[in-house]
């Protein structure tokens, strides 16, 4: 990867969305970040968002961009220790955010144990929205230990347990056209260590 | 996205007067719906304020027993609140009714307040609609209007507020505190906040030019059972058909307010000191008026039943 990203992209191959009416030559802005560890600096058009930085600027690939606007949460990736949709957020937005994406979860060699267990379960067809969904997933455990409340919580004022409602009712943001819920289920009972 | 240029805010006074003194400028906090809307050109800002560095992300207690929540505290921060789980339920159960998990991270208070209407035909540039272009028409008028509207239209638009946190913010009486471009503030109960359409349909609240949300007031806990009942197409994820807030005494009386069926969060005293008589009265005096399409008369009946349902569950 390029820590100081590709300074010569323009706006419009960053955007994709053509030249503007206005005829507004974008001005560039600096945005610092810690991605997966790595301190990267960007000189970035105000419109790209994090997902693009990700992906066209630091060559991430591993995020991958589904609806674009927040309905599929193929673009999940973990900000300061919570799970957003990278599509919905601007890049100049996270200046001095720490960014977790699926590359900085685990490597070919050393998979985090969500990975390991996506792999074992068989939680993917076509892979597509595996990303999204590894980087849910792990939140989604880190959230119920943290007590954070769900839908599928029936007693607010207890702490949330793994359950299969509360993984399904909060993995519900993650969309998956080949249908692997069930395994991805699996997956994450598996690693909260939990009977379920 | 049409080109912007972006600053982050220094303090609530600078952020309105920035947004004030400059003609296509913008508060962006969580983003999740004004970004959205950017991509599809329905919202196209010249300048966007970033609010995220003012330090408006905690809940107080205030002097009268209640909770100031800060503008930016985010939905799950807020969701999470003890006291808000342990006094206010309703509120929690109605924000994790929304939205996804991801998006609730991001999400904001006072944003959530803003989020504009999910009407098909606002989403649609191909299509009239007076809330997007003032004077185009209503498509959603003779469209397809399963999702709009019911009660408090106008015939330049049905569209609803489709959110879930701010029927229960009405439920519990909140108030919504402002600063203004000059430095001064005022307070404004939820109940007048969001506007019905008439004819300014694109105008979605009472809030002038460069006023800035800094907290959402609740006052102290009123006790009773707490319930938020979402009826949806999907399990998860998805918009209300018809959602009911309420909150319910022993004796039988309460607080009642929908969601799904207005440009506002639709709450009636009136019809909710009919509790003791049970959903049919209330929902027959809180829909009184009520100007259906074909498509969505059914939501009538479902507020009935599931007001019933929400009566039943607070007596088991």
């Amino acid at each position: 990867m390029t820590p100081t990203g590709n300074d010569n992209a323009t706006a419009d191959n960053v955007t994709g969305s053509g030249s503007s009416a206005a005829g507004l030559a974008a001005t560039l802005m600096p945005v610092g970040m810690e991605v997966n560890g790595m301190t990267v600096a960007l000189s970035l058009d105000p419109r790209t968002t994090l997902l693009d930085a990700m992906r066209e600027h630091l060559r991430l690939n591993g995020t991958k961009k589904g609806c674009d606007h927040g309905q599929c949460g193929a673009c999940t990736v973990i900000v300061n220790g919570q799970r957003i949709n990278s599509c919905l957020t601007l890049a100049v937005m996270h200046d001095g955010d720490a960014v977790t994406t699926i590359e900085g979860l685990g490597t070919v060699d050393d998979l985090h144990p969500m990975q390991a267990a996506f792999v074992k379960h068989d939680g993917y067809q076509c892979g597509y929205c595996t990303p999204g969904q590894i980087c849910s997933a792990v939140s989604v455990l880190k959230e119920i230990a943290a007590g954070v409340p769900s839908h599928a919580t029936a007693d607010l004022t207890a702490t949330p347990t793994v359950t299969r409602d509360e993984i399904s009712e909060r993995m519900s943001g993650n969309l998956c056209r080949c249908g692997a819920y069930s395994n991805i289920a699996e997956a994450m009972v598996e690693v909260a260590g939990a009977e379920a | 996205m049409k080109a912007f240029t972006y600053e982050r805010a220094t303090s609530p006074e600078q952020a309105a007067a920035a947004v004030a003194g400059r003609d296509g400028a913008k508060f962006i906090a969580g983003g999740t719906n004004l970004l959205d809307l950017m991509k599809l050109q329905i919202e196209a800002p010249t300048h966007l304020v970033d609010l995220q560095d003012l330090g408006l992300d905690k809940i107080d207690a205030t002097r009268d027993g209640g909770l100031r929540i800060g503008a930016l505290v985010t939905n799950t921060a807020l969701a999470s609140d003890d006291r808000v789980r342990a006094q206010y339920g309703v509120l929690t159960r109605a924000i994790v009714a929304g939205a996804s998990g991801q998006l609730r991270n991001k999400a904001t208070t006072a944003g959530n307040l803003l989020q504009r209407t999910r009407c098909p035909y606002f989403y649609d540039t191909n299509l009239p609609c007076n809330k997007r272009a003032p004077g185009s028409g209503c498509a959603a008028a003779e469209g397809f209007s399963r999702q709009l509207a019911v009660i408090g239209t106008s015939d330049q638009c049905i569209a609803t507020y489709p959110g879930d946190m701010a029927i229960a913010l009405r439920l519990l009486d909140a108030t919504v505190e402002t600063v203004m471009p000059d430095g001064t503030g005022r307070s404004i109960a939820l109940a007048d906040f969001h506007r019905l359409p008439g004819d300014q349909p694109w105008l979605d609240n009472t809030l002038a030019e460069g006023e800035l949300i800094i907290s959402v007031t609740l006052p102290k806990p009123i006790g009773g059972r707490h319930i938020y009942r979402k009826v949806r197409d999907r399990r998860s994820y998805a918009f209300a058909l018809v959602s009911v807030a309420a909150v319910l005494h022993d004796d039988g009386t309460g607080r009642v307010a929908f969601g799904g069926v207005a440009h506002k969060p639709w709450r009636s005293e009136e019809a909710e000191a009919l509790l003791p008589q049970g959903a049919g009265a209330v929902v027959e005096r809180a829909f009184a008026g009520a100007a259906p399409t074909d498509d969505n008369k059914f939501k009538i009946t479902l507020a009935d039943r599931t007001l019933a349902s929400v009566i039943a569950e607070a007596r088991s």
